[in-house]
């Protein structure tokens, strides 16, 4: 035995201690309405559902489930706030509610980092340090542009658009939230927020804070329910603005559906994110990013590097590399401050992976799964490694959303830009070399709506966020983001 | 004899480096009310104070702009909260010192602060506005970055002793510079009001920093520092801004002299920003 791997067996015997955080930091109500005109109100239908803890399969809460009078109801509250209120609100004031709204997300950042974990299954180190800071920064972000619109490069007082219908998906619940509702709000219009049917734990509590920031009733209206709920908000023909984060099969149905209407669109769909790696990368860092890019928040994020492409020269020593790194991530209970990877997020979502990765066993991949032991209740995915992956694979085209990589090689530059680009997706994609004019040369060629270079699924409100070519229409976060709710 | 309570009244002295030191000078004025009637007694700065003020400015600006400038926007919303929380003291000084009425005060501080929240919007925005990529005929990514002056020089308005001396120092501060700033000779309780603000909100120490005492004094003194990168003279009468502005030419100074009333033209913002261009090769 070689001192390396005496190290690491000897590494391997000790383990952290458990370092819950405590789920009673989590006041959840038994039962949730909807958000309707300032307050909470009955479906009126009176049908609940509950959402369950991914991790443990209790049920935290219900919620209610909106019918479509439901959604006329709160799209009729959204276009009276616009008429009466909103609309007539000046940018300076609606700032100041969006400073508010932020700094009561600061507040109860503790609070809100529990429930996002409970309801999604993501790491409590996620929410803690990710999502919920995120979330109040892009708040902060465009608290700072409602009165700055004439700055914002659309032109002198550019105007909203009016009623925007908003639906999110269950990967960052109130970090989408954020990135909805924020600049729909600077823009000045009002808003219908439909939450994903798994997770809508975070958006009921970000209405109570709306209603501690005193924002003026019907502005937003937050509304539970399952796909039919989003559905009926789409149809809705007072609806303005339909704004979609989730799969592009839904997207292109959106799409469809609202071809002939009077309302814009934005949409932020899938991907298959390729991770480019040159043979002159620094090693350590590029590991890192990578495992980062593939297992944060367990793969259920749109902008996953989920392709890793890798130099052939140094194809062995990066999988055996990664593999090492694999079987290190601590999988396990999500309020654990030690652990990387959480619950998945739903009994569907892990059925999906588990055919995926079976089809990609089939088709004659090679695997290699973390031999973590998995919790006994609630939904879970060891994280894996596919080598030998070949372009036609579906692992190598669909989206698996979750923690599941695909490695492929390549030998040129212009190889791996051919094989990046081999995809109907164009949502984001990773550079990994110490040379930045190639970095740079292949950023140029990637059409992909964000590359990172020498790192990968960084966020930040400045910077804008959206997809080319299936991934979807549309920016996100910066100043560009204003744009998707702005009649200009 | 009475138990009636003695007020404890207030020394208003300089703002150097996060610190409130008198004048190094010993030296005091008094300042009065619009009415003539005594209102405190001011440290009277020296012109070792102006020199103290730039040192610290100086060591303070990488620090300022190298935090984030999301974490400027904060600082600064944090200035508008502290000074939210004491509108009435502010208040009854801009009455007081301006001789406008209770409630024109009240307007006045209201609409300081709200520009407070203005400028904490800008710090993460300036690079979006005034920044963006070129497109070079070749093969380069080239983009320009605005970058602060550096250290800039306030010679605050005479009359509106908070609004404008708002505006005066959070512009230069918001992206990215750090200020020395000379108050109102005759108004100067407000500013200092708010320097103290400004300790309780995370500004670090040197960021801001403010000198009372005699104009003509000191003005000449921060015109002609040669560590001083630029020079907001927008509040002097036109004659004195002429000298200064020469004064200044010695060291290139950056120099802002006219703001329009009601400008929408973001000038305050542009005038102490430097453009920083960076070319990079594209190749494989």
């Amino acid at each position: 035995m070689t001192d390396r791997t005496l190290a690491n067996s000897q590494l391997g015997s000790l383990d952290y201690d458990p370092a819950p955080e405590s789920a009673s930091i989590a006041k959840l109500k038994a039962s949730y309405g909807l958000f309707i005109d300032g307050e909470f109100t009955s479906p009126s239908r009176h049908e609940q559902f509950p959402s369950l803890n991914p991790a443990t399969e209790e049920t935290l809460a219900t919620v209610a489930q909106a019918s479509a009078a439901d959604v006329d109801r709160a799209v009729g509250a959204a276009r009276r706030a616009y008429a009466s209120t909103w609309s007539k609100t000046s940018g300076a004031q609606r700032s100041k509610y969006l400073f508010r709204i932020a700094r009561l997300i600061q507040e109860r950042s503790r609070e809100l980092a529990v429930v996002e974990t409970l309801d999604n299954g993501k790491p409590i180190r996620e929410s803690r340090d990710v999502d919920i800071p995120l979330a109040a920064a892009h708040f902060f972000y465009y608290a700072g542009w409602a009165d700055k619109l004439d700055y914002a490069g659309y032109g002198r007082n550019p105007k909203p658009l009016g009623v925007a219908g908003q639906i999110i998906p269950w990967n960052f619940p109130l970090l989408m939230a954020a990135w909805k509702l924020a600049p729909a709000l600077a823009a000045g219009n009002t808003c219908v927020l439909k939450p994903a049917e798994t997770t809508p734990l975070s958006a009921l509590l970000l209405a109570e804070i709306l209603q501690q920031a005193e924002l003026p009733e019907g502005v937003v209206n937050i509304i539970t329910g399952d796909g039919s709920t989003g559905s009926a908000l789409v149809d809705h023909p007072d609806v303005d603005k339909i704004a979609f984060t989730g799969l592009t099969e839904v997207g292109r149905n959106i799409q469809q559906r609202t071809a002939a209407s009077h309302k814009h669109l934005t949409l932020e769909l899938g991907g298959k994110g390729a991770n480019i790696v040159f043979e002159d990368a620094p090693i350590d860092e590029m590991i890192e990013g990578i495992i980062d890019g593939i297992f944060f928040n367990q793969g259920h994020v749109c902008c996953a590097g989920s392709r890793l492409l890798v130099q052939e020269s140094i194809a062995d020593e990066v999988l055996r590399r990664l593999i090492r790194r694999v079987e290190q991530l601590r999988v396990g209970d999500p309020l654990d401050k030690n652990t990387d990877v959480g619950a998945i997020n739903s009994a569907a979502q892990l059925l999906r992976i588990r055919e995926l990765t079976d089809v990609g066993e089939g088709e004659g991949a090679t695997r290699y799964t973390s031999s973590c032991e998995l919790p006994q209740k609630g939904y879970w995915f060891a994280p894996t490694v596919f080598a030998d992956v070949a372009q036609s694979h579906r692992i190598a085209r669909e989206e698996i959303f979750g923690p599941v990589l695909s490695v492929l090689t390549f030998r040129t530059p212009e190889e791996a830009v051919a094989k990046a680009n081999n995809t109907n997706y164009g949502l984001a994609c990773g550079v990994w070399s110490e040379k930045g004019s190639r970095t740079l040369w292949v950023a140029q060629r990637l059409r992909a709506g964000v590359i990172w270079a020498n790192t990968y699924n960084r966020f930040d409100p400045t910077s804008p966020f959206g997809g080319m070519r299936e991934s979807g229409f549309g920016r996100e976060g910066g100043r560009h983001g204003l744009e998707a709710y702005l009649n200009v | 004899m009475s138990d009636t309570r003695l007020d404890v009244r207030k020394t208003y002295k300089l703002l150097i480096n996060g610190a409130f030191p008198r004048s190094e000078s010993g030296r005091s004025y008094e300042v009065v009310t619009a009415k003539g009637a005594f209102l405190a007694n001011v440290a009277q700065g020296s012109r070792k104070d102006v020199r103290d003020a730039v040192v610290a400015a100086r060591s303070a600006q990488p620090k300022w702009w190298g935090a984030t400038a999301y974490n400027r926007g904060q600082v600064i919303y944090r200035l508008a909260e502290m000074a939210e929380s004491r509108r009435e003291e502010l208040a009854e000084h801009v009455q007081l010192s301006e001789g406008v009425s209770a409630r024109a005060a009240k307007a006045v501080v209201a609409s300081s602060i709200d520009r407070v929240v203005w400028y904490a919007g800008w710090t993460d925005k300036i690079a979006q506005v005034f920044g963006g990529t070129n497109p070079v005929a070749g093969p380069y990514f080239n983009f320009s970055i605005p970058v602060p002056s550096g250290v800039v020089g306030v010679l605050a308005d005479q009359e509106s002793s908070l609004l404008a001396f708002v505006d005066a120092v959070l512009a230069p501060m918001c992206v990215g510079n750090t200020v020395v700033a000379i108050t109102s000779e005759r108004r100067p309780t407000p500013a200092v009001l708010l320097g103290e603000m400004t300790a309780s909100s995370d500004f670090p120490g040197g960021v801001l920093n403010i000198i009372t005492g005699r104009t003509d004094e000191l003005a000449p003194t921060l015109a002609a520092h040669e560590d001083v990168d630029g020079i907001d003279l927008a509040g002097v009468a036109r004659d004195a801004a002429n000298d200064l502005a020469a004064t200044g030419a010695q060291s290139i100074k950056r120099v802002l002299r006219v703001v329009p009333t009601n400008d929408d033209s973001l000038r305050r913002l542009r005038a102490f920003i430097e453009t920083s261009t960076v070319w990079h090769t594209i190749g494989q």
